[in-house]
């Protein structure tokens, strides 16, 4: 897995909704909040650059009415940008036509829905097979494929229920089975989990890490809970009013948010959770402590899946890196600290 | 310069008076229009005759072959030329319609064969029968295997019932001619719709053109398009077919519309995502995904082309249609009722069939599918089984080919006696009933009516239309208004719109009142349903003659016709209204002390008004279209105007005073939906 390489590029992409907003944006490159209010236009993306990682799970988060939702669905073409490339493996999105965007979409990526848009006439394993069977694929090679995704989301006995038969969180089980059937290489997801219960979306996020896991997509993840946010993601985009206003991993955006609105947000994140220890951790010193470390942690390990090892030492801990070399020290007060801050 | 504060300071804005009623601008104008009409009305008489009567000369007239000629006489000519002269190279117009009837009939024969004559061989009476048509038991066993298929045994039953009660009132082979041109008629006015309804929501195009042609389809009053139909397609059940299925078309064309528009977004994006091609997304995703708002369009089309039956009759329909104007026609009433209740009979089979395909889920899962086919398809393989049996049956015992006459019963002289007893018992109570109103309420509402100038009319209308929905539907108002002025129809519309009105007054004094009763409680409600339901369920030439039989020709006849037939939508629109009342409004209404009455009054009816008043423009609709079919009942009205031009084969004369019907219907359909639109907006129930 090659970390740095983009698998998808945004290059400043604008979507104006509103009569002359091509026009408009070809005047001024730069129009602001009040610039297009003054213009008569609803700015739902404004001049968003970002990258996804191969392999990476970038989530976009915001509130309702930031752009989030347009922003993904500019991604996929869904919804055309008024300016500004999209660049999938290098090729602008933009510039392919209809034909082209129908391969790209049969074959190289997938969607997951909020409703779970699913298709009330065809069964579970319809609905899964229903991409390779729009590819004109062959109902005995579509259905052994579907078969297979379907056992891989845990639905197998269900195959021939209809979706009105199965529960919400079956449901989106379903969607996410059929997204995964053409072997994506960029996953969509549209807030997935939202229409579910908390308990349920608790239990599906597992599912998708799991997924995840196993399959090494790289993902575009819309959400609108900053928890969900930060416990699935590598990286996150927070967007205000259809712009990004950081972009950075959740302990970026724990230890310097950029904007007062980021860190409004993560005032109530549990810093435990997002925290690794290389970033509360001391330099180490010249010497190891008299009496030796009291043991060692991972820099990466997070703070609150280390916090019971450090409970009752009164000695450092060493702090070592990947290679185990001692890169810092960490004391039980200093992990109490952090504890405390909720 | 001083610091004088500007009056642009906001603190120095005067706080905005509330204006008494009479002060508003827009009464203030209504005031003066209304002063001014009828000023003109009374006094203008000897200086502007022309306001009084539209004068001739002033008739709209078309350039046709040299000279200016009236509307109706134009498109008359219009027509013969297309008949005789127009050609499109390889085949004239009339091949081309010929052809469109040869191939429609095509289906209508093997449908007729196979439910009504049998398969034949040779022509006329010389012809010999080669197969029998399905005998009267496997017809009712493949009926009730489709009812216990849709839906439960209950409907089995009911279904089955009432197609034993054709076979046994002897109404079985007119029934099974009716149900043959049907068949034919449900399926093209469905695919035509879809596919127009498709285009409509694909194309911007399509949808502007689509529009307004709707409307007038489902305004303009059938008779006056059966004249060309008639022309263009020949006398016979083709001909009836194609009628109908122009007539039951509209809703399927609109439901397709809307039902696609109503398709999630979602749902769509999928089909993008998955990378669905344009057919792929019409036919695999939209078309599926709407499937159950596209089965009530199913519904509304085998609906109104049963309506038809009876007018479809009088262009070369046989069956049950042709029965019941027979009898109309010798005044025997017994008969007609007998046909006519044979014809809601089939409705209601037909009408409950198809809404329990609508409603229909799709079946539960199933395990595994059973490998033979009989098994698989169940009723299928019974019905396949019956229709043998009783084909080779039927070879040597009559009784389970044709239903025997023998067994069959008959109320037509219950009816007929029936009626002969009201009539001499209670002639005078009727009599008095029917003369105190044509004195009291129904003439002088017409005078009155009348007496209205052109010019005044337009001018309020327009008014009306300005003030309700802005300038473009003033103008479209008094438009329509100067065209039904301009064809010489004036005091024809002034008839029909007093006729339709004084029905729809009535309609309403009593809808609304049913209909608030029955969302009150819902034991009333489930009477008051199957009621309303049955109603819109009888095809409009029942309502007539029952009230025929009491009261005779005439307006006041025509006036009861058109309010038994009008009233369902007042009740169904006013109770629906009420009960979906938001229940926290009526909460708050109860916790701040609302008497009952009060929470009707305050709270209730006043949320309940914008879907009021689709209802009232519903019961409108419907009256109009009523209005025409009394018209052979007498009335002096466009309808007649209609029906002259029908017995007369006079295409202009009647499309002329169809269109007049339609933009009738027209105005008031826009200025009432206009004024729900704006009450809505008050409300915000947008």
């Amino acid at each position: 897995m090659a970390e740095n390489e983009a698998k998808l590029v945004c290059k400043s992409v604008w979507k104006l909704f509103g009569p002359g907003a091509e026009a408009a944006l070809a005047n001024n490159r730069g129009m602001s909040m009040s610039d297009l209010q003054s213009a008569g236009l609803i700015g739902a993306v404004r001049d968003v650059s970002l990258e996804v990682s191969d392999g990476e799970i970038f989530v976009i988060m915001g509130l309702s009415g930031s752009g989030k939702s347009t922003l993904v669905r500019c991604m996929s073409r869904l919804i055309e940008p008024t300016a500004g490339e999209i660049l999938f493996e290098g090729t602008d999105l933009l510039k392919a036509s209809a034909a082209e965007m129908i391969e790209i979409r049969r074959h190289r990526m997938g969607m997951v829905f909020q409703h779970f848009a699913l298709l009330p006439h065809l069964t579970v394993l319809g609905n899964v097979a229903f991409p390779l069977e729009v590819q004109g694929i062959a109902r005995g090679e579509r259905e052994r494929r579907a078969r297979e995704i379907v056992e891989l989301v845990g639905l197998q006995g269900r195959e021939n229920y209809y979706p009105r038969e199965l529960s919400g969180g079956q449901q989106q089980r379903v969607g996410i089975a059929r997204s995964l059937a053409v072997e994506p290489e960029l996953w969509f997801l549209d807030e997935p989990f939202s229409a579910l219960d908390p308990l349920i979306r608790r239990e599906m996020q597992d599912e998708f890490l799991r997924l995840q896991k196993l399959l090494q997509k790289s993902i575009v993840f819309i959400t609108h809970d900053f928890d969900e946010a930060i416990r699935l993601a590598d990286r996150i985009a927070i967007m205000k009013d259809g712009a990004v206003d950081q972009v950075g991993t959740p302990e970026d955006l724990v230890i310097r948010p950029a904007t007062d609105y980021v860190a409004e947000f993560t005032r109530d994140v549990s810093r435990a959770k997002v925290l690794s220890v290389r970033a509360i951790m001391a330099p180490p010193p010249k010497r190891p402590p008299r009496g030796g470390y009291a043991g060692e942690v991972p820099a990466s390990a997070k703070i609150s899946d280390i916090a019971n090892d450090l409970n009752g030492a009164d000695r450092a801990f060493a702090v070592t890196d990947a290679t185990g070399k001692t890169v810092g020290q960490l004391t039980r007060d200093d992990v109490i600290a952090i504890l405390m801050q909720g | 310069m001083t610091d004088i504060p500007t009056s642009t300071d906001p603190s120095l804005k005067e706080e905005p008076v509330p204006r008494r009623f009479f002060q508003r601008p827009l009464v203030m104008i209504w005031c003066a229009a209304l002063a001014a009409a009828v000023t003109f009305a009374t006094f203008a008489e000897p200086y502007a005759p022309w306001a009084f009567k539209y004068p001739r000369a002033w008739r709209l007239e078309l350039y046709f072959d040299g000279k200016f000629i009236e509307l109706k006489n134009w498109i008359s000519k219009v027509v013969d030329w297309l008949i005789s002269d127009a050609s499109f190279g390889l085949f004239t117009f009339t091949e081309l319609t010929r052809g469109v009837s040869w191939i429609m009939e095509r289906p209508y024969i093997l449908a007729k064969s196979l439910l009504s004559t049998g398969f034949l061989e040779g022509q006329g009476s010389a012809a010999i029968q080669i197969l029998p048509p399905l005998s009267w038991i496997a017809v009712i066993v493949i009926i009730v295997a489709m009812a216990r298929f849709a839906r439960d045994r209950k409907l089995a039953a009911l279904v089955g019932a009432c197609f034993l009660y054709l076979a046994l009132f002897n109404q079985w082979s007119s029934a099974m001619v009716t149900l043959s041109s049907i068949v034919i008629a449900v399926p093209f006015g469905v695919a035509g719709g879809l596919l127009i309804g498709i285009a409509a929501h694909r194309s911007r195009i399509v949808k502007m053109i689509v529009s307004p042609v709707l409307d007038l389809m489902q305004t303009v009053p059938v008779f006056a398009y059966l004249v060309p139909i008639l022309v263009l397609f020949g006398f016979g059940p083709v001909s009836a077919i194609i009628a109908t299925i122009i007539y039951a078309m509209p809703p399927m064309v609109r439901i397709t519309m809307l039902a696609l528009k109503q398709v999630p977004g979602e749902i769509i994006d999928l089909g993008n995502m998955v990378g669905c091609t344009r057919r792929q997304m019409t036919w695999r995703v939209m078309v599926p995904s709407a499937m159950s708002s596209l089965m009530i369009g199913v519904n509304q089309v085998i609906m109104l082309s049963l309506n038809m039956v009876i007018i479809a009759s009088m262009i070369g329909a046989g069956g049950l249609g042709y029965d019941v104007l027979a009898s109309l026609r010798r005044l025997d009433i017994g008969a007609g009722i007998e046909a006519g209740v044979g014809i809601v009979v089939l409705a209601i089979a037909l009408d409950r069939l198809s809404q329990a395909f609508a409603s229909r889920e799709p079946s539960e899962h199933r395990e595994e599918r059973p490998s033979a086919l009989w098994r698989r398809f169940p009723y299928t393989a019974v019905c396949l089984a019956v229709v043998l049996a009783t084909g080779i049956l039927g070879l040597f015992w009559g009784w389970a080919q044709a239903w025997p006459a023998a067994w069959s019963i008959t109320t037509g002289d219950f009816w007929s006696e029936l009626v002969k007893y009201i009539n001499i018992n209670f002639f005078d109570e009727l009599e008095t009933f029917k003369n105190a109103l044509l004195l009291n309420v129904l003439i002088p509402f017409k005078r009155f009516l009348i007496a209205i100038p052109w010019p005044v009319a337009m001018a309020l209308l327009g008014l009306a239309g300005y003030s309700l929905g802005g300038w473009r539907l003033g103008v479209l108002c008094a438009l329509l208004c100067l065209f039904v002025a301009s064809v010489g129809l004036w005091s024809k519309a002034m008839v029909t719109v007093y006729l339709c009105g004084i029905s729809v007054m009535f309609a309403c004094l009593i809808g609304i009142p049913v209909g608030i009763a029955a969302a009150e409680r819902e034991r009333v409600w489930r009477v008051v349903r199957v009621v309303i339901d049955t109603l819109q369920t009888l095809p409009s030439f029942v309502y007539l003659m029952p009230v025929v039989m009491l009261f005779r020709v005439g307006d006041f006849t025509a006036m009861i016709a058109v309010v038994a037939y009008a009233l369902a939508p007042a009740v169904r629109y006013t109770a629906h209204g009420i009960r979906q009342v938001d229940p926290q409004l009526l909460e708050a209404g109860v916790v701040s002390g609302c008497t009952p009455g009060q929470l009707l009054r305050k709270i209730k009816l006043k949320l309940a008004l914008p879907e009021i008043m689709l209802g009232i423009n519903q019961t409108i609709m419907l009256a109009l279209s009523m209005l025409v079919i009394t018209a052979l009942v007498g009335t002096r009205e466009l309808g007649q105007e209609v029906y002259i031009a029908l017995t007369k084969a006079d295409i202009g004369r009647g499309l002329v005073a169809g269109f007049c019907v339609a933009f009738i219907a027209i105005i008031a359909d826009r200025l009432i939906t206009a004024g729900a639109q704006r009450a809505r907006a008050r409300l915000g129930l947008q």
